[in-house]
């Protein structure tokens, strides 16, 4: 009976999740203090804490200026990558015109940029943004035209014996509804690296705050182990919220009609 | 109104890597208005070919197709479609999918939306305008399909097995309530099937076609009184001449 009942209180939503991650910071908190013993090596979570209370006050304004590079980058990434995605997968020319250059450009890592970044835009928001929409863009692109060539073509016949003839109503009407949901996972994957490109880029001093800014050229520098850890965790808090957000209002607002999203509620 | 439908010796062909397939060879066909006609023969006799030339999707290599006195050149809206596989867009509601064509046609939400209901209604979805394709069995979907096609009221109705893929249960009952549409709209409908008991069942004439290339090579009258009952004696005196000159016909290209 008594073990019965604890069996079900721990397998209730969150319980083990909880207990798993109180006892990973229990672990770090120990091993910090009585194995490592150097706060400049291994910060206790303690420390951090400490350290969050200490600087508070800057990290809305760093996570702001983040934000604010990534949704530069990502709003470009996502409108040219749509753009072109759609062009490419729906018109076979455009493909072939496009291809060699897109083929040529997307290996080159986004960070390779930064010094045509600054040389093209300065040291403003716009250089970081433009690394964010390079990391992006590409993922965009190729989810979107991945999309637009898988559009079945039954839906097409379908579409043209109704009276929807010309090229751009196929496109508004089947092949862009159709492809949504591959556009959405696109823009989910650039997201993901989006948020990479964010540090990187802030490294190079375009702005005087920013996560990847105090990370790099402050905490760094000044050897403040706990704060660069509790920086860590902030760009991985951020990431993961920004990706919930997504899933929440894209997919399972937007994709009602998808199976298996619906099913699994 | 007269909704004459001609086939004059159409023929349809294919370029492949190994050269020239011919799918269709010298087809003539008269479809009178408000006739039920079913189409059968062997896979790969190009039944679905002619259907979707009928239909504007594709086009005869020589020979043409004549609604009306006039040539068909493309899809309208005289003529709707019911295709073989799901063809509704599954990111559209039922009603929505119904719309469809309406939409196409600017039609004013508020009227098409009426004309979608009665539709619905028609084919016995009432209650399911909200619903997703996928919330929607195979038959349900079918219907839909139906309705679709049915909503900008085209004067022909082509059908592409569209009960092929929904167990036999279900393709009694839908073929009942087609055989019901049918009387209730007075549409011309061109049904593809591959199934004798279906065409026996639901045609006034059925007409057997050849495997590749595909030919007409026989034309039946069923003159059997409606409403049906499939096991009637007359009803298998024609199955029995419709399978044997399928057999025939499997027989020449090795299928059996």
């Amino acid at each position: 009976m008594k073990r019965n009942r604890l069996i079900s209180i721990l397998n209730n939503r969150g319980i083990i999740e909880a207990i798993s991650l109180s006892l990973t910071i229990i672990l770090w908190e120990l091993v910090s203090n009585f194995i490592v013993r150097n706060p400049g090596k291994l910060p206790s979570p303690y420390s951090i804490l400490l350290a969050f209370c200490d600087i508070w006050e800057i990290i809305p304004l760093d996570i702001g200026i983040s934000l604010l590079h990534f949704g530069i980058g990502i709003g470009a990434g996502a409108a040219m990558g749509i753009i072109v995605g759609m062009l490419m997968g729906w018109f076979r020319i455009v493909d072939r015109i496009m291809d060699p250059m897109v083929e040529i450009l997307r290996p080159i890592p986004p960070l390779a940029w930064v010094p045509f970044a600054i040389l093209w835009g300065g040291l403003t928001h716009y250089a970081a943004g433009f690394i964010v929409f390079i990391g992006a863009f590409f993922p965009i692109l190729i989810n979107t035209y991945t999309g637009f060539r898988e559009v079945d073509k039954t839906y097409i016949d379908a579409a043209r014996v109704l009276g929807c003839r010309e090229e751009w109503k196929l496109i508004k009407f089947i092949a862009l509804p159709f492809s949504l949901p591959f556009i959405a996972t696109g823009i989910r994957i650039g997201m993901g690296v989006g948020w990479m490109c964010v540090v990187a880029a802030e490294l190079f001093g375009v702005s005087k705050s920013g996560l990847g800014y105090r990370l790099f050229q402050v905490f760094w520098p000044l050897h403040m182990i706990d704060k660069l850890i509790l920086y860590m965790i902030i760009l991985g808090l951020v990431a993961l919220l920004l990706d919930r957000l997504f899933r929440y209002f894209v997919e399972e607002k937007l994709f009602k009609w998808k199976r298996g999203i619906v099913i699994a509620k | 109104m007269n909704h004459k439908l001609e086939v004059r010796n159409v023929t349809k062909a294919y370029i492949s890597e190994k050269g020239e397939i011919k799918a269709l060879e010298d087809i003539n066909l008269d479809v009178k208005p408000g006739e039920f006609l079913c189409i059968i023969g062997p896979s790969g006799c190009g039944k679905t070919t002619l259907l979707r030339m009928i239909a504007g999707l594709e086009y005869p290599t020589s020979g043409e197709i004549i609604l009306d006195g006039k040539e068909v050149k493309g899809p309208s809206s005289d003529r709707g479609m019911v295709f073989q596989e799901f063809s509704l867009f599954p990111w559209r509601t039922v009603l929505k999918n119904v719309e469809f064509g309406l939409q196409m046609r600017n039609i004013k939400s508020k009227e098409r939306h009426a004309i979608a209901e009665r539709y619905i209604e028609l084919v016995g979805l009432r209650g399911f305008e909200k619903h997703y394709p996928y919330e929607l069995s195979g038959g349900m979907k079918q219907r839909v399909a139906i309705a679709r096609a049915l909503a900008t009221e085209p004067s022909i109705l082509l059908m592409d097995e569209p009960f092929g893929s929904v167990d036999a249960q279900t393709r009694n009952i839908l073929q009942e309530e087609l055989l019901q549409i049918w009387k209730r709209t007075k549409k011309t409908i061109i049904f593809v099937t591959h199934s004798v008991d279906e065409a026996v069942y639901l045609a006034d004439r059925v007409v057997v076609m050849s495997a590749r290339p595909g030919r007409i090579v026989e034309c039946i009258d069923i003159d059997i009184e409606r409403p049906r009952k499939r096991t009637s004696v007359e009803a298998n005196v024609i199955r029995e001449q419709l399978l044997r000159k399928l057999i025939t016909e499997h027989k020449k290209v090795g299928l059996i």
